[in-house]
């Protein structure tokens, strides 16, 4: 079956009207932005994700991949953008491929609101599309109820006014690369600092025609982490425990394969933890 | 008998004017008379100390009303400033009820002044204020208070309460919105909860680490810890911290610079 | 007609319906001025070395209806405040009335009117807050712009719950949105407001009403401004928004596909 799995709907809005709240989703409450310049197009986003008051994510990437020159800012609940926009990415490939031509942004967008508008605003998915095809340079939003929006400047999420008031009193016609750069993550710190769904650092990327597209992932970090005052390392033993068992690497060998890697921790695969010392 | 019959589908309302209805219908009223004005306040008691601190924030929605709203106040000093005053009141939740509340137990620990000659204790006053906000039992003041000085003994004395004026005893509180992210800190930096003494015993004989009364410089830094914390994870915490030390000396103020995101 | 004498010459249930009772209430909450009518939307007011500016535009709407274009909403108090009033207009006009009384009060004392803009903040937000603990609310948000006991500039906020707040620019409604930002960015916090000139003051409030102009569907481009300093009050209530940009307009057609 292919799409939504709709088998626990009945028993869902039984036990919600019997008072069990809701789960709670992800909600990248965001400040994303867009704004065309003469020989590109410039999307950038805060990088806050939040569950209610708290914040879920501090540096999360909010602007997704679509096609090598049409990329999208997400806003609404974090698991639709990150779904619709990798579903429609998929799509936009197979269709260039089956075309033979490069992929439009006009394209990707009517795929985006068609989906969304079959699925009634309850995918909720608030998009900036953008990107540079053999038509030229477009910009776009979606709203999860399907409707779209073609401007040179765009924003969206909770952080869409105070960054709409920086394009309204800075915005001019004809800019070129870097000021639209410049204007852009000017919008998205208005964000990050008046918005309270948004913050932490500034993300942007950059799509030109004939050009590489640029991701620069946290172009700006106006809100860097403090160092704690104290040391909250605990002696060893702090801890109560009432029994211990070992599991040597010789045991762990006879249900899996075990490989021992060097002491140099630049080998070690994955993102370094951050640790207090 | 067609045309008596017109209105068959209201069979279920028909009756006169006079006879009263089952239940009338409940109007709605669309004005709710609280907000949330967000923020997190934070108290500590030491040997010979209280501290209260607060972050300077003031919120609506997603909004930031204010950077600067201080939520820590002097309570019965001798002029506008709070000069000379010897209790300390923090309040947080909705803002406009914690200044009617600190106004009214400002002037009743003034006029306590006035009509005895002598200064109220904080243990009185910390009964005071319990009766002030249970008088609002039904329509209570929407805050989360908390009350700092020094006892009898001059050892710092810290009480704190629910919005309808329970209120207790303690050595350590956090209130207001960031409350479950700092107080499970306060915990176990404190009273040492979940620490015990190394090597001190083997299994249930382990023995607990102490709490005991923590020097000025280490609370103050714990404050602070608490605070660059919960404004990393809590979108209605920064800005400011406002932090007030009482001593027998009387009342030091200092603020510190949050992050403003 | 039938067998119940009462409800002869009476609305016919069977018609009508049964009798709405909740109208005849006479117990429970008030239910007028449960909502606001016809309201004013933003007021912006910042601080600068010397004094304090406020403005706001001139139009009263009803629901979204452009109902009154020629609204002052800045109300001068004695001749040292303003007050600027986002809102229910029927009650900014009571809390007027209000404060012109308490005006003539004040005047006819020994003293004179002694009451800075602090005073009065601190009056209103009590007033606020009374009505709203007797649910019977006056459907406001203001700015107060002044000085204080001391001489220094003061602008302050008050609502409808009584909540009130301060900070060197300040703005009501949309404008708490769109044009807070604005002034932040303009005027960071590492700028004391005595390096903000009055021209800067005035220039970036003229800049929040365009954009608030631009993008608030109940704004209008005719405005108010005051701008307090210990000279008096310089207020203004026929300004004309000017340099508007609609140049963004110029690329754009329709939403989507559409290129012609």
């Amino acid at each position: 079956m292919p799409g939504f799995d709709f088998s626990n709907y009945n028993r869902n809005a039984a036990l919600h009207a019997r008072g069990v709240p809701m789960p709670k989703a992800t909600s990248t409450g965001t400040t994303i932005v867009g704004c065309i310049y003469d020989k590109g197009v410039v999307i950038a986003a805060d990088t806050r994700a939040t569950s209610g008051p708290i914040v879920a994510d501090k540096n999360c990437e909010k602007l997704h991949y679509i096609a090598p020159k049409i990329w999208c800012a997400g806003a609404g609940t974090a698991a639709d953008t990150e779904f619709t926009t990798a579903l429609i990415s998929s799509n936009v490939e197979l269709h260039s491929l089956s075309t033979g031509r490069d992929p439009r942004v006009i394209t990707c967008m009517t795929m985006l609101k068609q989906h969304l508008f079959r699925y009634q605003g309850h995918i909720g998915a608030y998009l900036v599309v953008a990107g540079v095809d053999p038509t030229g340079t477009s910009l776009y939003t979606v709203h999860a109820h399907g409707s779209t929006d073609k401007l040179p400047y765009v924003t969206m999420g909770s952080g869409s006014l105070a960054a709409m008031s920086v394009f309204e009193s800075m915005w001019q016609p004809d800019l070129d690369r870097e000021g639209a750069i410049a204007l852009c993550s000017e919008a998205i710190k208005a964000g990050i600092f008046n918005d309270l769904g948004s913050g932490s650092n500034v993300d942007v990327c950059v799509i030109e025609k004939d050009q590489p597209t640029q991701l620069l992932r946290n172009y700006m970090k106006p809100n860097e982490r403090g160092h704690k005052e104290r040391n909250y390392r605990f002696p060893r033993g702090t801890t109560a425990w009432l029994n211990q068992k070992v599991i040597s690497k010789e045991d762990m060998k006879k249900y899996v394969t075990v490989e021992t890697l060097s002491g140099d921790p630049s080998l070690a695969a994955g993102e370094k933890m951050e640790v207090d010392t | 008998m067609t045309s008596l019959m017109d209105h068959p589908s209201r069979g279920e309302t028909i009756g006169y004017s006079f006879s009263q209805p089952t239940a009338a219908p409940v109007k709605e009223h669309s004005f709710y008379p609280y907000t949330d004005n967000g923020g997190s306040t934070l108290g500590i008691t030491g040997s010979d100390f209280a501290i209260l601190a607060g972050d300077t924030r003031s919120t609506s929605g997603y909004n930031i009303n204010s950077r600067m709203v201080p939520k820590v106040f002097k309570i019965g000093g001798d002029d506008e400033t709070g000069e000379g005053a010897h209790i300390l009141l923090s309040v947080v939740g909705f803002a406009a009820d914690g200044n009617a509340l600190k106004e009214r137990l400002d002037t009743v620990v003034k006029m306590y002044k006035y009509q005895h000659g002598k200064s109220m204790s904080v243990g009185a006053c910390a009964q005071r204020l319990s009766t002030i906000l249970y008088q609002k039992r039904f329509f209570p003041y929407y805050v989360h208070a908390i009350l700092a000085g020094l006892d009898e003994e001059g050892k710092g004395a810290l009480y704190s309460y629910d919005p309808v004026g329970s209120y207790e005893r303690e050595q350590c509180r956090a209130a207001g919105a960031a409350s479950s992210l700092i107080m499970p800190f306060l915990d176990n930096q404190v009273n040492f909860k979940n620490q015990y003494i190394p090597g001190s015993g083997e299994g249930h004989a382990l023995e607990p680490k102490k709490a005991e009364p923590l020097p000025q410089e280490t609370v103050k830094q714990l404050v602070r810890d608490a605070f660059t914390s919960a404004v990393e994870r809590h979108i209605e915490v920064g800005d400011h911290l406002q932090v007030m030390i009482i001593t027998k000396d009387g009342v030091e103020e200092v603020y510190h610079p949050l992050k403003k995101d | 007609m039938n067998h119940f004498p009462e409800a002869w010459g009476r609305p016919r249930d069977d018609v009508y319906g049964a009798y709405n009772h909740s109208y005849l209430q006479t117990s429970g909450p008030k239910t007028h001025t449960m909502s606001p009518a016809v309201t004013g939307t933003s007021v912006v007011g910042i601080k600068f070395n010397g004094g304090v500016a406020l403005a706001t535009d001139n139009l009263a709407s009803y629901g979204s209806l452009a109902r009154f274009t020629d609204v002052k909403r800045l109300r001068v108090f004695g001749n040292q405040a303003v007050v600027g009033f986002g809102g229910d207009v029927s009650d900014m006009q009571y809390i007027d009335r209000l404060l012109e009384s308490i005006d003539i009060r004040e005047n006819y004392s020994t003293h004179g009117n002694m009451l800075n803009a602090k005073n009065l903040h601190t009056y209103l937000a009590k007033v606020f807050y009374k009505r709203r603990s007797e649910f019977n609310p006056l459907w406001n948000h203001v700015l107060v712009a002044g000085f204080d006991g001391e001489g220094k500039p003061f602008l302050s906020s008050a609502d409808l719950l009584g909540t009130t707040f301060s900070a060197p620019h300040l703005a009501t409604g949309f404008g708490a949105h769109l044009a807070v930002p604005i002034l932040r960015r303009l005027f960071p916090d590492e700028k004391p407001i005595e390096e903000v000139t009055r021209e800067q003051a005035v220039s970036a409030l003229k800049d929040c009403l365009k954009v608030l102009f631009y993008r608030d569907a109940r704004s209008l481009d005719k405005y108010s401004i005051a701008v307090i300093t210990q000279e008096g009050i310089d207020l203004k209530e026929d300004e004309q928004l000017e340099s508007q940009s609609w140049a963004f307009a110029e690329r754009i057609k329709g939403y989507g596909a559409q290129t012609n």
